[in-house]
């Protein structure tokens, strides 16, 4: 029988420390992309729900998770990925997305499965707030993010896609 | 054959269409016309590996083999592949691409709507992602149809060829067979009838909106889902399954 000292919302706290690896102002946690921490008799499962199928990011973060609990003898650990339900960016929190606009990202709009979801004209620009903003690019650096520029203050920017 | 078998084969069939269309997009990579098409169809291959991955994973799972999603990408031969034809055709013209993925992902977004429904929940998960990105795939290739056939006379003319040599190809993607008869009968797999009544209309929506038209000729090429492939498919493996085959089990 294992015995981990630290309790589950403990180690959920602990996680936040994980931050995204290509969005590093916000957290996994933040980032709702941890379902859930098991602690059982065999030891501490963290559940992850993947973002997108291709990212290459869950790599990185399931990896971080497994260095965290290590240093902090949380043993055995294990990450368990789930795909149901699906992650949507219905799950990140204001926080996070207060810290995305901060950051230079428009965060995602309300709710992923809008179908108007190519509507333009309807991302503020996170640096002056204007709405008067063109899609450059639907697809950017990474399969999250698509590049918009402000017409009112002409900076390019970066969009957060619902999803 | 068991339900379970038949998932198995579903699953492989899915899988294998993402992960050759994922590879001939990951060829326009520093060859679009611009900088922002280099970025889509990188990023729609992605997302393509991403599915494949999870779709060959689950496939494994069930298999009571126990194979890894590298094993069945990377150690099957070219008939064992169960992709539609559509997919392993090569790329020569950026018009042929985005023409063909307006096809494929027209398909993909209804599939994975009505996947969704599954009543097998690894499935319907699988969809829920995977609608997203073809919803988004398909808004985008459809808009460059409609900007190459409603472009300039060079344009139209390549986006129509492409129309032409690719519409024999695609009532593949519709095709039933024991598998999905077996599976739609445990709510398991999408009806490819109705399928192909919403693509369809998509699609003939589209195409005249890109002043093109669709071929009055309608045959249609077979092959996919018995394994008999183009010529293309076996050149594809020879590159992409070449490491595992010359050192297997090389990891990174
Ligand atoms: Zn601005």
């Amino acid at each position: 029988m294992v015995k981990i000292s630290q309790s589950r919302s403990q180690i959920l706290d602990l996680l936040s420390s994980i931050p995204d690896p290509e969005i590093p102002v916000v957290n996994i946690i933040e980032m709702g992309m941890v379902r859930d921490v098991i602690l059982t008799e065999d030891g501490c499962d963290v559940i992850l729900m993947p973002t997108y199928n291709g990212c290459p990011a869950m790599a990185q973060i399931e990896a971080d998770i497994l260095v965290l609990l290590k240093r902090e003898q949380i043993a055995p650990a294990k990450v368990t990925i789930v795909l149901d339900p699906a992650w949507t960016t219905d799950w990140m929190t204001e926080e996070a997305k207060e810290k995305l606009r901060n950051y230079g990202i428009a965060p995602p709009l309300h709710s992923s499965c809008n179908s108007d979801q190519f509507a333009r004209n309807t991302i503020r620009c996170p640096i002056c707030n204007s709405v008067q903003t063109s899609l450059v690019s639907r697809f950017g650096s990474t399969p999250c993010k698509s590049l918009y520029r402000c017409d009112s203050c002409f900076e390019p920017f970066e969009y957060f896609k619902c999803h | 054959m068991t339900e379970q078998q038949a998932l198995f084969k579903y699953c492989v069939r899915l899988g294998d269409n993402a992960l050759i269309q994922s590879y001939r997009l990951a060829e326009w990579c520093s060859n679009a016309p611009m900088l922002e098409e280099d970025l889509a169809l990188t990023n729609m291959a992605l997302d393509m590996t991403g599915r494949a991955q999870m779709l060959l994973q689950y496939a494994g799972s069930i298999s009571g083999e126990g194979q890894t999603s590298d094993d069945l990408a990377y150690r099957r031969s070219e008939p064992e592949y169960r992709n539609n034809l559509i997919s392993e055709l090569p790329d020569n013209d950026f018009a042929f691409v985005m023409v063909k993925q307006m096809f494929t992902s027209t398909f993909e977004y209804f599939l994975y709507l009505a996947l969704m429904e599954s009543s097998d929940k690894t499935l319907a998960a699988i969809a829920a992602k995977s609608v997203k990105e073809a919803r988004y795939h398909m808004a985008h290739t459809s808009d460059w149809v409609v900007r190459l056939g409603d472009g300039t006379g060079e344009s139209n003319r390549r986006a129509q060829e492409a129309v032409n040599a690719l519409w024999p190809y695609t009532g593949e993607l519709f095709e039933t067979d024991d598998v999905d008869r077996l599976l739609q009968e445990k709510g398991v797999a999408a009806n490819l009838e109705q399928i192909q009544i919403w693509w369809r209309q998509y699609v003939i929506e589209t195409i005249p909106a890109a002043k093109l038209e669709l071929p009055s000729d309608d045959y249609q090429h077979t092959g996919g889902r018995i394994g008999v492939h183009t010529e293309y498919l076996g050149h594809i493996l020879s590159e992409m399954q070449y490491l595992q085959r010359a050192y297997p089990d090389a990891k990174w």
